[in-house]
């Protein structure tokens, strides 16, 4: 048995340290003599004392127990796991980004402000709105900023809409996003192909109806094709229509949210925009707008003076206020914009194209061994079900866990909720055909396996650092940190 | 079109369209409307190739004057603290940086871990029994605070210290309406503190939590032993503000007797990069456990009887939840608690407390030469940590006085009339560790010679 | 097969009521729910005292990967709460019938009409087909 790996507390050794500090060269006073000991610390922090070739090692060694794009397939539906370019990792480094304050005089700080004042306008143009915030840290963070100029707009016309309208498809953010905005949620349920329900839609939509939420492609990786019918019984009712961005990567360049009538639009530059995930973060998630609910975004954003200088336009009366400290995140904003710039707007428009021939081909491809939920022409993802595999005691979870095993990180499973043993592919334009092969091999060969030997299946993984884990005693009896004091 | 990040060739094109059985990518487009498609090239920045890029980028970083090239006295929640050199080794691992979530915890077990064990710093340095795996930033972290205490206790309104740093204040302001909440905010007493006869008397027994920052806005260290009583008194929860590094020397919010305990991690090794990314920190007391927003890993066993980590109490989080969420959060800064995680682990039990006793050295340092050059007044007598505000003579123009110290290579203090009117004139300064004696000397000079 | 248990009450969202006494009724989750549910970590039970109408929301039953509602088959007030699922929430899964039971209720009105809109077991298995 492999032993467990160590905490970094559990390294610890009295009188070992990691840290190199100035000299003090100034007088050294006693903490106590300018601070009340009240308010002083009786006991010090418990931290562990090691020295840099142990953190060096810890942190290399808990590298080694992770996955990430760099090494090997991630199909993650709905997260679009492309590359992430190295060279947006060094300029984010650049000292001139990121040992800047964010207080600093306008005029130490064009070339930040500039790069700002461009990505905006060039986030406008990429999904067809008229201004754009990027304060938001996260695409949830995008949707409750959205849904709060949303209802801002309403109440500025004197209007009281509290409903928020939803398809059942959505992800649990755009709910859960309408609830901490204030809004009701009413669910509309999907049609058998997976659509807008255009008659549930008329029946539920009326003079509360704040907005309607959709992804566009869908999370089942369907375009919306009576996207200007919605748009319109929406807007009849004289609520608005919210583009939930996180599927944008199918259409850049090809279809814009402003030209199909949506009138706010976050983007997670994290999916689309390749910033990488960080394990769960930091992301970015812009909003835009059209032009009637730009006196409600957010403030600052940049602003440029007749004389070409940049500055903080903290000048609207109207806004929302501030949804995030300083101006967002800024050091994600700066690879989204060298990202920008790898591809401009043609490669980008490549990008979209690339990654909807490799969802198509990867959908006709596993299409006899699996059920496709929705057949058709996907757009970036589709959706497979795993339902044929349960007459042989086999899950989609079985399934995932035992793709481990032959080195790729799995799809996304139980999503969408509407599919039975659902699993969410989504392969990105930055995979190979090569790639795409062979995982799809393993796909077949494990729904071979669960025919002709179904506990091979059922106790994957068998190459991890660890076995499935026991996820209800950890909700049960919880042991969430180390207690080590 | 060939592009280095693109291995579509022809060949590739022509064999997955004829396995589709379609003529033309084009043809994967049908569904989406002639009318909304968009025809021709979007009015957006051009491609550069690799090296242009890396100029153009290396342009604009020119264009802005950083903490290498300038003495940072500016603070207000974002510092310019000594980051060891491993720190950024440690985040560029692209093991680290290239993951998503750790929603596949046998290949996860890594990042699982480091959040691990960066619930339990947090723990350890704030005093408190649970953390969670962090928030979008310390003023998130804040308004989430808030939200967190109106569902505990089921009231309504919100009382907070004017003290308390601006933005998080905007911040909390916006969260508030979306939820429905009543903000009321208390004013400082002429110390720098918070007015405690002004916030005993807003505390109602509606009254959800007291949010206090500590060190406040201006610096200084709230009496938080005096604060403490007249909230639980009314069985409201008391949120503390703190600064992380503070805690290396000052007492623990737990120890203090906070329910919750939040801020921001920037200064522990996370790099200034214009105020963000950074990462909020959440800590609670048991009680208040299963109430916490964000994600949270838990230690558990596998199959084999192994230690491992899973991300556990999942069933509170917004996207389980959907409609009837409390907050909204769905992520965690995860790479960000990493680098805060590698900070903590270099300066260990005695750096810590070293680096904040460096902090308050040579800060009061600063203050004594602020005061003794004649010009300055400090306006605030309560006891500070590494910030402390100082009072221009009448009329001084902070605009140009900061432009001057620039010229001289200095980045100066922040204006504080902005977000306090009647602060007009006063700026608050900042000097941290990475600040030698010879820096702070001639700022000071310099400063008194453009008044 | 999930087990139906004969001479319970049932509602259409999955909890069963049990007549204990002249005005007490015990209510749970049934069997099919709780495997619905799987392995479930946490139960939220009200305060004894709190007065309920039927079909309110009176708690929350977390699982592993979800959260359902624990809502109240008949209205009264909540007399006692089953406080073994503080530390053993797994009783559910094994018992829910027996020491799996959630709370108990003293019935506001009169008994025939709170069980009135009930299911017996016989029309619950029919709303499980």
């Amino acid at each position: 048995m492999k032993p467990d790996k160590a905490l970094i507390f559990e390294l610890s050794r009295p009188g070992r340290a990691a840290y190199s500090l100035p000299e003090c060269d100034v007088p050294e006073l006693c903490a106590d003599s300018v601070i009340p000991a009240g308010l002083l610390r009786a006991k010090p922090a418990e931290l562990p004392e090691v020295y840099e070739v142990d953190v060096i090692r810890h942190y290399t060694e808990l590298s080694r127990r992770n996955f990430g794009v760099d090494n090997g397939f991630y199909p993650l539906g709905s997260c679009t796991m492309k590359y992430n370019p190295k060279l947006n990792e060094d300029v984010a480094r650049f000292p001139g980004f990121a040992k800047l304050h964010p207080y600093q005089p306008e005029s130490s700080v064009q070339g930040a402000l500039e790069l700002l004042h461009t990505l905006q306008s060039d986030l406008a143009a990429l999904t067809g709105m008229d201004g754009v915030t990027l304060q938001p840290a996260a695409g949830a963070h995008g949707e409750w900023t959205g849904l709060m100029l949303i209802r801002a707009y309403h109440e500025s016309r004197g209007e009281r809409r509290t409903k928020v309208i939803v398809p059942d498809s959505s992800h649990g953010t755009n709910p859960a996003s309408a609830a901490v905005a204030g809004f009701e949620t009413v669910t509309l349920k999907s049609d058998e192909r997976g659509m807008v329900d255009l008659e549930a839609l008329k029946a539920a939509v009326g003079d509360d109806t704040a907005a309607l939420m959709l992804t566009n492609p869908s999370t089942l990786g369907l375009f919306e094709e009576r996207i200007v019918e919605i748009a319109d019984i929406v807007h009849e009712a004289g609520g608005l229509l919210y583009y939930d961005g996180a599927n944008s990567n199918a259409i850049m360049g090809i279809a814009r949210p402003g030209d199909m009538g949506f009138d706010v639009v976050h983007l997670n530059l994290h999916k689309t925009m390749s910033t990488p995930h960080g394990g769960g973060g930091p992301g970015a998630g812009p909003v835009g707008v059209k032009s009637k609910l730009l006196p409600f975004l957010p403030v600052p954003t940049v602003g440029r003076r007749a004389d070409g200088a940049y500055f903080w336009d903290g000048d609207r009366p109207q806004s929302i206020g501030r949804v995030k400290a300083y101006c967002g995140n800024f050091g994600i904003l700066v690879r989204a914009y060298a990202y920008i710039r790898t591809y401009g707007p043609e490669g980008l428009r490549r990008v979209s194209e690339c990654a909807v021939l490799n969802a198509n081909y990867m959908m006709r491809r596993l299409a006899p061994y699996y059920d496709v939920a929705f057949p058709g022409v996907c757009k970036h993802e589709f959706v497979l079900s795993g339902k044929r595999l349960k007459a042989f005691g086999v899950r989609t979870l079985d399934v995932a866990k035992r793709l481990l095993d032959f080195g790729y990180h799995p799809p996304t499973i139980y999503f969408p909720l509407n599919v039975e043993e659902s699993m969410m592919i989504e392969p990105t334009e930055t995979e190979s055909k090569e790639t795409l092969d062979a995982f799809i091999d393993a796909m077949i060969r494990i729904a071979e396996e669960a025919e002709t030997d179904p506990q091979l299946v059922l106790n994957a993984p068998y190459t991890t650092v660890v076995k499935r884990l026991d996820e209800a005693t950890a909700a049960r009896k919880p042991v969430l940190n180390c207690s080590c004091g | 079109m060939k592009h280095r990040y693109l291995p579509m060739t022809e060949q590739d094109e022509a064999e997955m369209l004829r396995t589709i059985g379609a003529e033309s990518v084009e043809e994967l487009f049908r569904d989406i409307p002639r009318s909304v498609r968009y025809e021709g090239n979007l009015p957006m920045s051009g491609a550069l190739d690799e090296a242009a890029l890396l100029k153009h980028m290396r342009r604009l970083a020119g264009r802005n004057a950083d903490f290498d090239e300038y003495a940072c006295f500016l603070g207000a929640g974002i510092y310019d603290h000594h980051i060891p050199v491993v720190a950024n080794h440690i985040v560029s691992r692209s093991e680290f940086y290239t993951a998503y979530t750790p929603y596949q915890p046998e290949i996860s077990q890594g990042e699982l871990q480091a959040i691990f064990e960066f619930q339990s710093y947090v723990c350890e340095l704030t005093g408190m029994k649970v953390a969670n795996a962090s928030m979008y930033d310390g003023a998130t972290a804040l308004a989430e605070a808030a939200a967190l205490a109106a569902g505990a206790t089921r009231r309504r309104r919100i009382v907070v210290s004017r003290a308390v740093h601006p933005e998080a204040r905007q911040v909390l302001r916006v969260t508030a309406r979306g939820l429905g909440l009543e903000i009321v905010e208390v004013g400082c007493a002429p110390d720098g503190t918070t007015d405690l006869a002004g916030l005993e008397a807003a505390i109602t027994g509606d009254t959800a939590a007291v949010l206090v920052q500590t060190p406040n806005f201006f610096g200084c260290l709230e009496d938080v032993r005096a604060i403490e009583p007249l909230i639980h008194a009314r069985k409201g929860l008391l949120v503390l503000s703190v600064n992380p590094l503070s805690l290396g020397l000052l007492e623990s919010p737990g120890a203090l007797g906070a329910d919750i305990a939040v801020g921001d991690a920037q200064p522990l090794g996370i790099p200034a990069s214009f105020g963000g990314p950074t990462c909020g920190f959440f800590a609670v007391t048991e009680p208040l456990m299963r109430r916490m927003p964000g994600r949270i890993v838990g230690q558990t066993v596998d199959s084999e009887g192994r230690r491992g980590f899973v991300l556990t109490l999942q069933a509170r989080e917004q996207h389980i939840r959907r409609e009837k969420a409390t907050s909204n959060i769905c992520s965690n800064q995860a790479l960000l608690a990493l680098c805060a995680s590698v900070y903590l682990s270099v300066m260990g039990k005695e750096g810590i407390r070293e680096t904040a006793l460096l902090n308050v050295r040579k800060s009061h340092y600063a203050s004594s030469l602020a005061a003794a050059g004649g010009k300055l007044s400090l306006p605030f007598s309560a006891p500070f940590f590494n910030e402390f505000v100082v009072k221009l003579p009448e009329g001084a123009d902070i605009g140009a006085v900061n432009g001057k110290l620039l010229k001289a290579g200095f980045i100066g203090g922040c204006d504080l009339g902005a977000a306090y009117p009647e602060l007009k004139g006063h700026l608050l300064i900042a000097v941290t560790e990475r600040r030698t004696r010879d820096e702070i000397e001639s700022f000071f000079r310099e400063m008194e010679a453009v008044l | 097969m999930s087990e139906i248990r004969e001479g319970l009450a049932y509602s259409r969202e999955h909890e069963w009521a049990e007549k204990r006494g002249e005005r007490i009724v015990r209510v749970g989750i049934t069997d099919y729910a709780q495997s619905l549910l799987g392995d479930i970590v946490f139960v939220e039970l009200p305060e004894p005292g709190t007065q309920v109408s039927a079909g309110d929301s009176v708690g929350s039953i977390e699982s592993v990967k979800t959260v359902s509602e624990l809502y109240s088959p008949v209205g009264g007030t909540v007399t006692a709460v089953n406080e073994s699922l503080v530390d053993s929430p797994e009783l559910v899964n094994g018992e829910p019938y027996d020491s799996g039971w959630m709370i108990e209720v003293e019935l506001g009105g009169d008994a025939e009409e709170a069980f009135k809109g009930l299911l017996t077991a016989e029309g619950y298995r029919e709303h499980l087909a």
